[in-house]
């Protein structure tokens, strides 16, 4: 399990090596990961147990309790088999999508990135592995809604898009450690048992909203939506893969996932069918007024996702089976139609649906595709999405229990599916054909490969829909319910009032199709409230948050390096003084220092010689003999690092002397002259500097002077050879005992070298004189 | 300071410095030493011939690139960790081989660490040196 989680991970590095290698086939060869993940947890169908999920754990770091753990049950294997399966379809289309491209190579890595993040998230058993998981999709998700890295709509929508999630995340990291705090566990199936302890809590209501937050911000709910539309500015793989089918319902999993822990609440089903009400309006209201073509379907997605909201929230057996079910229709369809406006864009040029028409001349297989996708998409008859909307209707009403607003809703948002799916079924396939910007011709055969097998698949899973969906999706709202129940699902009712509202609104949706024109004649008339509407003030927020950072900056990184270390020098004696004044420590100064009175010669010499140097250092008017003071200075101090029996500090303080001293000489003849600087405006900086080195001196003399009842000296001491098999306990302690501290060092390490070298090259380039 | 000299010197002393840092570098788990140590002395030796020569000269002579450098070196130290979790084994659990290697000693993970910090000392000092040279 832990392989097929990160095998993205790791095989992500062979990307451009194999791409390099053999060119033409790479993307067949990158499509085999999804497909074997797929088979692989395809594997896994027929083992499962309703209520009882499969569990992998593996220990990640013990002694912080921390470990990862991974909880296959109907969702998440469900969840993963939409990630995988999709995943073939969309590598393969990527790869013909972008074949030539510059960084195709670079695509492929975000791409295999993404996926093994999504799976990891669907598949997490805790809550803590779940939030890693999340913002790794979010920052993948940068990287492939930026990738057209040239285009500045492009950056900034990618960021934006990170922003809102990331956002929603941090609001959800709070909600997991209140969760943990709350019920003392991350456990997925810890939190479970314990979901009446949850409930009752007094932090129920903070933490639920917080872990909301993180829900709807993924999956653009109202108010977070206005993300979505913008990220269309990514390459048509990955709106069909993130967009639609993957990374949004990540919001969707994470509702369904909290669900038995969390739901069956008032508020959560006030909350929830409320926004997601609102949701599944706005978006659905939004796509008829817009005519590009991938905006449409983002819209029609934002209201789609609306609809599962409402009805995890709804959180009846019927809700919970018609969400699972929407969810696979929707995958379906909407993943088909993006890729079909990506095909579109890219054989004719545009994707503004009122320049398009009678393409199917032209595009014949996309044609099908798109055609069969509308059609399950509008819900007609045999089609999966005549299913998922009868089960839709049927929850509705069941909740709404002659609430006519509720219903209204519902009701709104599928016409105005059917028309939207009308329109891009028979409006742009057929009538008379238009001319467009490309000579219009049909995509290539690893484009259509997708789009056709996903159409089809809406079909025959319609009409099987006892073999072929029944046993995944009902296992996968077993796990959301936490209650046993069957899923029935079948084409044919009967005639009863449900059927009559599917029929109705296929009639309603035709008509709004006829009028739709008029309808995006009358929108512009709406710009004036989009002014108080979520992303203006997205963009009002974020450039006030920017001038505060830049304030904040200007007031405490003012470029003085004098003034830096006297800041941070001076907080530490303040905090020290504070602790030794507040606690009353027993100490005799003078006994203390009575013990120092038998000092050998040569310590005295070399402390001489160091006192010697610092008033050198203090009143030399050259820079150079300043530095080779310095370095007297230096090495003294190593010397008597040598007298006190610590080689290894005593070396590295030779070097690091050395290369001071050599660095300086770099750079020597670029540095002002040494009177030209404020010389002698500090005497502040004299007062810090002798009371930084007597409060040090007393520390030490304290510190030193009181017992040392630490295990630690004797625990490395005495373990260092038998454990870590090295005689030399520094050298030890670093690479073996405390190495994760050290692993965090040199990433210090290294980010700082790299830190160096961009602002003596930023100041470089500015300064120009090159 | 470029007099044929010392240039003659550095191109001699170039080799000796380098197999004293990994000398360094080998013993620091029994003796003084270590990653830290050896990767100063290491840069030291590239340090000192960018000073005598010229630093362009330094990284064309020997095909350097210290940003590769820094990040081969953590990915090193990152690995090394990482092989305990094939085991099963929490993160960073050392792992030793049943045989002894000539210079080298018992190999074992946190040898290999050691070497990721050694790398990265020489890629990050260098790195610092060229870019101030080159100001």
């Amino acid at each position: 399990m832990l392989i097929a989680v990160f095998a993205g991970f790791l095989l992500s590095i062979l990307v451009p090596v194999v791409h390099k290698l053999v060119p033409r086939i790479s993307g067949i060869i990158f499509s085999l990961l999804p497909a074997v993940l797929f088979f692989w947890f395809l594997s896994f169908l027929p083992r499962l147990v309703p209520l009882e999920g499969i569990i992998f754990s593996y220990s990640w770091i013990p002694a912080l309790g921390i470990e990862i753990s991974f909880l296959l049950d109907g969702l998440s294997l469900f969840f993963a088999l939409l990630i995988t399966g999709f995943g073939v379809f969309i590598f393969l289309y990527a790869s013909a999508y972008l074949k030539g491209h510059r960084y195709f190579d670079r695509f492929f890595i975000y791409l295999f990135l993404f996926m093994s993040s999504m799976i990891g998230l669907t598949l997490s058993g805790n809550l803590i592995s779940m939030f890693v998981f999340w913002e790794l999709t979010s920052l993948t998700s940068y990287l492939l809604i930026g990738f057209y890295n040239e285009s500045e709509i492009s950056r900034k929508n990618a960021l934006q898009a990170m922003l809102v999630t990331v956002f929603g995340g941090l609001a959800m990291m709070a909600g997991v450690i209140l969760t943990g705090m709350m019920a003392g566990s991350y456990n997925f199936i810890d939190l479970m048992t314990d979901s009446q302890v949850l409930k009752d809590h007094p932090w129920y209501m903070a933490a639920l909203i917080l872990l909301l937050l993180g829900a709807f911000t993924k999956s653009a709910q109202f108010p977070f939506h206005f993300w979505l539309p913008n990220a269309m500015a990514a390459p048509a793989p990955v709106s069909a893969y993130l967009h639609s089918t993957t990374m949004v319902k990540a919001g969707i999993y994470l509702l369904a996932r909290i669900s038995p822990i969390y739901g069956g609440t008032t508020e959560w089903q006030v909350i929830l069918t409320t926004i997601g009400g609102i949701t599944m309006l706005i978006g659905s209201l939004m796509a008829i007024q817009n005519t590009d073509l991938k905006k449409i379907l983002a819209y029609t997605t934002i209201s789609a996702l609306g609809v599962m909201v409402f009805l995890i929230g709804i959180g009846t057996v019927l809700a919970i089976q018609a969400a699972m079910v929407l969810l696979l229709a929707h995958a379906l369809y909407k993943g088909t139609l993006f890729m079909v406006a990506g095909n579109i864009d890219h054989e004719t040029g545009t994707r503004d649906v009122s320049k398009l028409s009678g393409l199917a001349r032209k595009l014949p297989v996309t044609a099908y595709a798109a055609v069969l996708a509308s059609m399950s998409m509008a819900g007609v008859l045999p089609f999966f999405g005549f299913i998922s909307k009868e089960v839709l209707y049927e929850a509705s009403l069941e909740f709404s229990a002659g609430n006519i607003l509720i219903m209204l809703v519902v009701f709104i948002s599928a016409v105005i599916f059917t028309a939207i799916a009308i329109e891009i079924a028979y409006a742009v396939f057929f009538g008379p054909y238009k001319e467009t910007p490309k000579k219009a011709h049909e995509a290539p055969p690893m484009m259509l490969a997708g789009p056709v097998t996903l159409a089809t698949l809406g079909l025959i899973v319609g009409l099987f829909v006892q073999f072929l969906a029944t046993p995944l999706l009902g296992s996968s709202a077993i796990a959301v319910l936490n209650v046993e129940h069957p899923l029935k699902l079948a084409l044919w009712h009967g005639f009863n009032l449900v059927l009559g509202l599917s029929l109705l609104t296929l009639l309603c949706g035709y008509l709004l199709f006829r009028v739709r024109s008029r309808i995006r004649a009358w929108a512009p008339r709406l710009d004036n409230l989009y002014k108080w509407g979520p992303e203006a003030g997205y963009q009002k927020i974020i450039p006030g948050l920017l001038n505060i950072a830049t304030a904040q900056t200007r007031f405490f990184q003012n470029g003085s390096l004098r003034n830096y270390i006297s800041t941070i020098i001076g907080t530490f004696i303040f905090f020290i003084l504070l602790t030794l004044l507040t606690h009353d420590l027993e100490f005799d100064l003078m006994k203390r220092l009575s013990l120092y009175t038998e000092l050998r010669i040569y310590e005295v010499v070399i402390t001489g010689l160091i006192i010697v140097a610092f008033f050198v250092i203090i009143n030399s008017k050259s820079r150079l003999t300043t530095l080779v003071a310095m370095g007297v200075l230096g090495y003294g101090i190593a010397v008597i690092f040598l007298f006190y029996g610590a080689p290894d500090v005593a070396m590295t303080q030779f070097l690091i002397e050395t290369l001071t001293v050599v660095l300086f000489v770099l750079i020597l003849h670029r540095l002002p002259s040494i009177s030209s600087g404020k010389r002698n405006a500090g005497t502040g900086y004299i007062v810090v500097s002798v009371a930084f080195g007597l409060v040090m001196t007393y520390l030490l003399l304290m510190i030193t002077g009181l017992p040392l009842d630490s295990e630690l000296r004797s625990l490395y001491a005495e373990n260092s050879y038998p454990l870590g098999k090295g005689r030399n306990v520094v050298n030890v302690i670093l690479v073996d005992f405390r190495q994760l501290d050290t692993l965090g060092e040199i990433v210090v390490l290294a980010i700082a070298g790299i830190g160096i070298f961009s602002m003596i090259k930023v100041k470089y380039s500015e300064g120009g004189n090159k | 300071m470029k007099t044929p000299i010392i240039q003659t010197v550095i191109n001699l002393l170039m080799p000796l410095f380098f197999l004293f840092s990994l000398y360094l570098l080998f013993r620091g788990h029994n003796e003084p030493g270590g990653g830290f140590i050896g990767g100063l002395i290491g840069a030291i030796a590239f340090v000192f011939h960018a000073m005598v020569f010229d630093s362009r000269e330094t990284i064309r002579i020997f095909n350097l690139n210290p940003v590769r450098i820094i990040a081969v070196g953590l990915s090193i130290a990152l690995i090394s960790g990482l092989f305990a979790l094939v085991g099963g084994d929490p993160f960073m659990t050392a792992l030793w081989a049943d045989f002894y290697l000539p210079v080298i000693g018992r190999p074992g993970t946190p040898i290999l660490f050691d070497i990721g910090v050694f790398i990265l000392v020489i890629g990050i000092v260098l790195k610092i040196t060229f870019s101030m040279s080159s100001l």
